[in-house]
């Protein structure tokens, strides 16, 4: 059973010439098994809170504290916020030319996992883990992420989501540039993790289409850098109806 | 990474071949006046730490020891410098760096690589200096004979002060390689010209891998002794703190159908460490259906380094197969950083796959496995010299 439990985090965004305040005290607790949606319109903050977990260099917290089963977790660097079980999967994952999708995943399997994993048993898991996302055998030795579409970033993403899996994961608008097939097969694979690791799972998306393939138990709204609105499935369909009009201090918003 | 894959604002056509690219040669050291490094030739070398190479240095016997390996038929032998050998490869000395080596020795090594000879172990002339303080100059002729198939390994390590010539002769549909593997110490300066005559249906790949040396220059020039002629440049280096590499290319397309393929890529690491690749490939007139292709990477991997890296392709003729060129300089990107380290993948190891990942490329084109092993070796070493 783990825990990552966020608290007031307060978070600015750097660039070279300002400082911004974009998430204004977040308070959310995911467990492992549970299914956190975030929703909430462009703009809103919903990446910062990805990216600041995932420890970004360009994102800056102010306040607040972030832990994992009791672990500072804004403490750690980056590679330790992975292999301490916490995982991103990313709205537009980076091309690494020269690395092989094979070596960049073998690396960080042993990273994570503490050792080098079995050579047979690896190569069958990897092997098993890319048929169940659509990813043909040539992908292996492609450059990690080079030249690949939108949706094959996104499957990659899931793939090692499988091949890593952390106690908890968070995904960033994985479904979005995704067609209707590209997206059952993501959210199998996302839905598959869950049963077999009993990971908790934070779902950020701007659209409630992919909710009807992986199910939240809970469901929050986040505008203007902090949840606004917690509740169950439900308020996704309120959402889907509406819009987030009700939250964007009366503005209509882009949906 | 920024990249700027560059054809069509590449061509740069002109009547006339500019001339201070590629001057007319002379064995004349007279002919050759001191540089003053205002010289395009010369412009981005540090002139002073040349050690007088370029003036008047005098040149001694036994700064650097050479044994060799050769399985037959191939053979290694000393010739006179006056024998016709020397002049069969067309090369002749356009700096006066070049035009010294060539006039300080009394003899060449010979490489000998009879017709169709097939070679299934490379040939190993290795070169050891026994210090710096004394100049020393060198000349290799390596020649193979047509339809011969081999692979030719120039070896250098140790401390020393070098001025040297190779020249290498590929007769008509030979498949040959040379490897030229430097790997001095840091008190090392080496100005190494090369030269390739490529017979009609040659093959050749050549490839200079530079490590070590506080100062190291090597011109490769390539001439086409009839159609059909096809060359493979391949380059690496790693520059350190304070080290300076300059590599140049000269690819003179002299006749119909032949190509030409130009692949260099440095990373650069500490204060002062510091490349320069210049890159020439002129098409004459005659040189219809030419192909060819150059192209620089650099990876800046700290701050102050610095890389330059100039394309040059002169084209004198409309009718070609294609003619393109591109150079990128990049820094270590802090996304693709990010995005490793995000996979639990410490930054150390991270870094490493990134500019083993680099480099991939190039080994696996030159594809020699005992060289191969060994600059892999050496770019592992590289990276933990500053706890990448």
């Amino acid at each position: 059973m783990a825990t990552l439990d966020i608290r007031d985090l307060h978070v600015d965004v750097v660039t070279e010439t300002e400082s911004k305040e974009i998430l204004k005290g977040v308070d959310l607790t995911v467990s492992s098994g549970e299914t956190h949606a975030i929703m909430g319109p462009n703009g809103s903050g919903k990446s910062t809170l990805a990216y600041s977990l995932a420890g970004h260099p360009k994102y800056q917290v102010t306040s607040g504290s972030v832990t994992l089963d009791g672990e500072d977790v804004l403490a750690m660097s980056v590679d330790e916020r992975a292999r301490a079980g916490l995982f991103l999967a990313m709205q537009y994952p980076v091309e690494v030319p020269g690395v092989s999708m094979s070596n960049f995943l073998r690396t960080a399997a042993t990273a994570v996992r503490g050792e080098a994993p079995a050579i047979r048993t690896w190569v069958k898991e990897v092997k098993q883990a890319m048929k169940d996302l659509d990813i043909t055998e040539e992908f292996a030795d492609r450059s990690v992420n080079e030249g690949f579409s939108g949706g094959e970033k996104k499957r990659h993403e899931i793939l090692q989501l499988e091949l890593l899996k952390p106690k908890i994961a968070v995904l960033d608008e994985t479904d979005s540039g995704l067609d209707v097939d590209a997206l059952r097969v993501v959210s199998d694979g996302v839905n598959k993790y869950k049963a077999d690791s009993d990971g908790g799972v934070l779902l950020i998306t701007h659209y409630t289409r992919i909710l009807r393939y992986i199910h939240p138990d809970k469901v929050h709204v986040f505008a203007g850098g902090k949840i606004v609105e917690s509740g169950g499935p439900e308020l996704a369909e309120e959402l889907e109806n509406n819009g987030y009009l009700r939250f964007t201090s009366g503005k209509p918003a882009a949906v | 990474m920024t990249q700027a894959p560059n054809v069509s604002g590449a061509l740069e056509t002109s009547d006339r071949v500019a001339s201070h690219l590629h001057p007319e040669g002379s064995f004349d050291v007279a002919d050759h006046p001191v540089p003053s490094g205002k010289e395009e030739w010369w412009r981005f070398t540090p002139m002073r730490r040349l050690r007088g190479l370029q003036t008047d240095a005098p040149f001694a016997a036994g700064g650097c020891t050479v044994t060799v390996q050769a399985p037959a038929p191939a053979t290694v032998s000393q010739v006179s410098i006056d024998d016709p050998v020397t002049r069969e490869s067309g090369f002749a000395p356009t700096e006066r760096v070049s035009a010294r080596a060539w006039n300080a020795v009394d003899e060449a090594t010979l490489v000998d690589i009879p017709a169709e000879a097939e070679l299934d172990q490379p040939i190993y002339l290795r070169h050891t200096g026994n210090g710096s303080d004394v100049a020393t100059a060198g000349h290799a002729v390596i020649r193979a004979g047509r339809h011969s198939k081999a692979t030719v390994v120039l070896e250098f390590s140790g401390s020393a002060t070098v001025a040297d010539t190779v020249q290498v002769i590929a007769g008509d549909g030979a498949q040959l390689t040379v490897v030229a593997m430097l790997e001095w110490a840091d008190d090392a300066v080496h100005h190494s010209a090369q030269h390739i005559k490529v017979g009609r249906d040659a093959k050749v790949k050549h490839a200079v891998l530079t490590f070590g040396g506080d100062l190291v220059r090597v011109p490769v020039s390539v001439d086409y002794d009839g159609p059909g002629g096809d060359v493979e440049l391949l380059g690496l280096y790693y520059a350190d703190e304070g080290q300076y590499l300059e590599h140049r290319i000269f690819v003179d397309h002299a006749k119909p159908n032949c190509k030409s393929d130009a692949l260099y890529k440095g990373a650069l690491q500490g204060k002062g460490a510091r490349t320069v690749w210049v890159g020439d490939v002129l098409i004459r007139k005659a040189a219809e259906g030419t192909e060819t292709y150059e192209m620089n990477r650099n990876l800046l991997l700290t701050e102050g380094a610095r890389a330059d890296s100039v394309p040059n392709l002169e084209i004198e003729t409309g009718e070609i197969a294609g003619a393109g060129h591109a150079s990128a300089t990049g820094r270590f990107d802090d996304e693709q950083l990010f995005y490793l380290l995000s996979r639990g993948i410490p930054e150390p190891v991270a870094r490493r796959l990134v500019v083993r990942g680099f480099f991939g490329e190039i080994l696996l084109r030159l594809g020699v496995p005992d060289v191969v092993e060994r600059a892999s070796a050496i770019i592992e070493r590289e990276l933990a010299v500053t706890g990448n």
